[in-house]
């Protein structure tokens, strides 16, 4: 039985909410979690947003952000309560003995400093090691981390280095003063699909050669089953599940872990193409700029009615040019959008609204795609009036019928966006575009704000809406599994270039060009062991990093 | 609701809403005529003439209740003309963009480049003295400020995703302006009329006193304040009251603009827009 480095029991977080013109009240964040952490070991900390995660990561450094503060329970560091230690105490224990590696490292350091005075900062505050020594021990870490140019990489700014070298750079930091325990709150989360799994893997790596502990913070499950020994589920601040890794993903016990565990198990026949596609671009090229970024390089492909076309690629891929170009909203320099039969005009304020009705579109950001100042009957019913000259009671049914649809009850009708929840506001702008009674929709990254359960939802609506109104899908997004569930074919994207088309069952199965090999391979599976098996699988290096 | 009204702000309200009723009941609350000459020149403080009376021996109360009509509707016209005109432009310059943008920004820079002031003094020196005029030349000049800030506002709503929503809809200008824009800009907005209203009354205010804005025998504040400043030798406070007056409505307006602005922006910790 190795040594205890930290122990936390029952913890209790509150904080105190000023909700301008009421009285401030105490809401608990965190009631009653413990946990501990033997030497040298990881534990995943797992959950959906506020679910209060980040805060009891941050507890073992006694922190809490912004107006948070911790009112029960102990936090027990190297056999000491560290709750307990006055300011001074704290401030020796933080980047000493406990580092924390941030989500986004791009906002984490400073922009105007070369990366190895921040990274041997901590050291050289706390005295652990002199410069010299320092910057030493920083080379061998970016050794450890595989930079490229270990040496001199340390002499470049923030702004200088890809995303996902910052995010190695920062375990770097967190790992120079030798601290007996880093917290990782969700160090990979930003990063693509293809950059994570090489952070991923050389911050493994690290933590097996330090020996360091560590808190790994993150809502992916199949994130964490690569790195944690241990993991724990916690939902609404309390926890709801402890075991060790393998128990967490092969015999969950609590519905709330099972329901993480199968969130991605969509069933979906393929469906046949059909002769006649609704909407054909052909050999579209774009660009911003006055014609100098090239963001599409002579794109073609096809939907069929009533399928979806997944989009898949990474950042940058130029997959959402893709929907403005198709849209109007960028007019293509070259090539041509062929809408049932017909060539849409290349600017929208060209098209018919006729043109326009038939093809609507879905955001990401359902917070902001809708107007914070109109009620949802006004939202979902502005089409109704809009195309089809519905007023008064009649829209009002109508309105009532789609909020029925979107399985939101007609209770719904008077609430403004800020009463809704991330997944209600979804649905609504699902029923927004439906209300058009569209051939297309175009879905751009519509669940990837969305928490994993709450998107698993709005994936079996859109299914089932699909089959009820005969609608295709033109459905962009970076995440495989939800191709995986939802598609019929897929485009895989690439720098602006189709890298793969075709049905799904045809692009899913090999032989694989070197891009679609690599993304498909990134995608982290729920197994133990996949992080290894991948890296030693693959065809190509990852990009950009 | 009225629970939650700071202290300061409280004040402000009633002390406006006083001064707002006052002016649309003058002739109610005047104790004499406008121009009725009651007693004799600069008559002090007494129970017959409460504030005495002014270089002609008119009531000065009278004569402020009456100012306190002509001055507050000018101001309000002229503010009102002005939020319709800037707001509205803004709005436009702001959703069409391109040429039309450049050309109504680089003519709004112009005009501003110019002190208000005396644009307005040489537009008035020209122009024949009358209501319309005075409230048309205040309200074109100001509403280059209101069009700053609503183009300014709007350039920031116009890229919402809600936005672009209603233009890939069809949705004409018309629709994005004022459906989509104007009630997300409008706390801003509304905190901003009150202060433009201040700076209405005391753009007025000046214009009098030099002898361009409202015209005698008509009373205003700035006018009373000129045709009484000669009585200050003679340590005779008749020009004083309607400063005061004057004063006191910009600080009390100024209150209740401050708490809407504090209520409703995201910079001063509100809950902003939303």
């Amino acid at each position: 039985m190795a040594e205890t480095l930290l122990d936390i029991k029952n913890l209790r977080i509150e904080a105190t909410t000023y909700t301008p013109g009421e009285k401030p009240r105490t809401i608990t964040i965190v009631d009653d979690v413990s946990l501990t952490l033997e030497k040298g070991k990881v534990l995943g900390l797992i959950g959906e947003s506020g679910a209060g995660k980040s805060t009891v990561g941050l507890s073992p450094m006694c922190y809490g952000r912004g107006g948070v503060s911790i009112t029960g329970g102990e936090v027990i560091l190297n056999g000491r309560d560290i709750l307990k230690q006055g300011k001074n105490g704290i401030r020796k224990l933080r980047g000493h003995e406990v580092c924390y590696v941030a989500q986004s490292a791009a906002a984490a350091f400073n922009p105007v400093q070369r990366l190895m005075d921040q990274v041997v900062e901590a050291c050289l505050t706390h005295g652990v090691a002199n410069r010299v020594e320092a910057e030493r021990r920083a080379v061998s870490l970016f050794t450890k981390l595989s930079l490229p140019d270990p040496d001199n990489i340390g002499k470049r700014y923030p702004h200088q280095v890809s995303g996902g070298q910052l995010q190695r750079v920062m375990t770097a930091m967190a790992l120079c003063p030798e601290p007996d325990l880093i917290i990782f709150d969700e160090p990979t989360t930003a990063l693509d699909v293809t950059t994570q799994i090489d952070v991923l893997a050389a911050i493994k790596e690290a933590i097996h050669a330090t020996g360091v502990a560590a808190l790994y913070i993150t809502h992916d499950l199949a994130v964490v089953a690569q790195v944690a020994d241990d993991i724990m589920v916690l939902r609404h601040g309390k926890m709801v599940e402890k075991g060790t890794t393998q128990q967490i993903i092969k015999e969950p016990r609590e519905s709330y872990t099972q329901a993480l565990v199968s969130v991605h198990h969509i069933e979906h026949q393929e469906k046949q193409p059909t002769p006649k596609p609704i909407l054909s671009v052909k050999n579209v090229t774009a660009a911003y700029g006055n014609g100098i970024v090239k963001v599409l390089k002579n794109v073609s492909v096809d939907i069929h009615p009533g399928q979806t076309l997944a989009v898949v690629g990474e950042s940058g891929s130029g997959k959402s040019t893709l929907a403005r170009a198709i849209t109007g909203l960028l007019p293509p320099q070259q090539g041509e959008v062929i809408f049932d039969g017909r060539k849409l005009s290349n600017k929208l304020a060209d098209r018919t609204k006729e043109d326009l009705r038939q093809l609507q579109m879905i955001y990401q950001m359902a917070d902001v795609a809708m107007n914070p100042r109109h009620t949802v009957g006004t939202i979902i019913g502005r089409p109704l009036t809009f195309y089809f000259g519905l007023r008064g009671a009649e829209r009002d049914r109508r309105v009532k019928e789609l909020l029925e649809e979107i399985e939101m009850g007609t209770g719904f009708i008077d609430r403004y966006p800020a009463e809704l929840s991330g997944g209600q506001k979804q649905r609504v702008c699902i029923a927004r575009a439906l209300a058009a009674k569209p051939k297309l929709i175009i879905c751009d990254e519509v669940t990837s704000a969305l928490d994993p359960l709450v998107a698993n939802g709005i994936l079996k609506l859109l299914l089932n809406l699909q089959e009820i109104e005969q609608v295709a899908y033109l459905f962009i997004t970076h995440d495989i599994a939800t191709v995986k569930s939802i598609a019929d074919s897929i485009a895989v994207m690439y720098r602006g270039e189709v890298a793969r088309y075709g049905a799904k069952s045809q692009v899913l199965t090999p032989q694989f060009d070197d891009y679609t090999d690599l993304l498909l391979s990134s995608v982290p599976a729920l197994e133990l062991g996949w992080l290894e098996k991948a890296i030693a699988g693959r065809k190509m290096a990852g990009a950009g990093n | 609701m009225l629970r939650r009204i700071p202290t300061g702000a409280l004040i402000g309200l009633i002390i406006t809403a006083l001064f707002f009723l006052v002016a649309i009941f003058a002739h109610v609350v005047a104790p004499y005529g406008l121009g009725e000459i009651a007693g004799g020149v600069w008559e002090p403080m007494s129970a017959k003439f409460l504030f005495g009376t002014d270089n002609l021996g008119r009531d000065l109360l009278s004569r402020m209740i009456h100012g306190a009509q002509t001055t507050i509707l000018i101001a309000v016209l002229a503010t009102l003309l002005s939020f319709c005109m800037g707001a509205i432009l803004g709005f436009t310059a702001a959703v069409v963009g391109g040429w039309f943008d450049t050309l109504m920004s680089r003519f709004v820079d112009l005009l501003m480049a110019i002190p208000t002031l005396i644009f307005g003094l040489v537009v008035l020196s020209v122009l024949p003295s009358t209501l319309a005029t005075l409230i048309i030349v205040m309200g074109v000049l100001d509403s280059t400020r209101v069009y700053r800030l609503s183009r300014a506002v709007a350039v920031d709503l116009n890229v919402m995703d809600f936005v672009e929503a209603a233009k890939l809809r069809g949705e004409s200008k018309w629709w994005v302006i004022f459906a989509e824009i104007l009630p997300n800009a409008l706390s801003p907005l509304v905190s901003e009329f009150g202060l433009r209203f201040i700076y209405a009354v005391l753009f007025l205010s000046a214009l009098s006193f030099l002898g361009l804005g409202v015209q005698p025998p008509e009373a205003d504040w700035g006018g009373m304040v000129k045709e009484n400043k000669d009585g200050i030798i003679f340590g005779i406070p008749a020009a004083l009251i309607p400063a005061a007056a004057i004063a006191v409505l910009a600080i009390s307006v100024n209150l209740v603009a401050d708490w809407i602005l504090n209520r409703t922006t995201d910079l001063k910790g509100g809950r902003g827009n939303g």
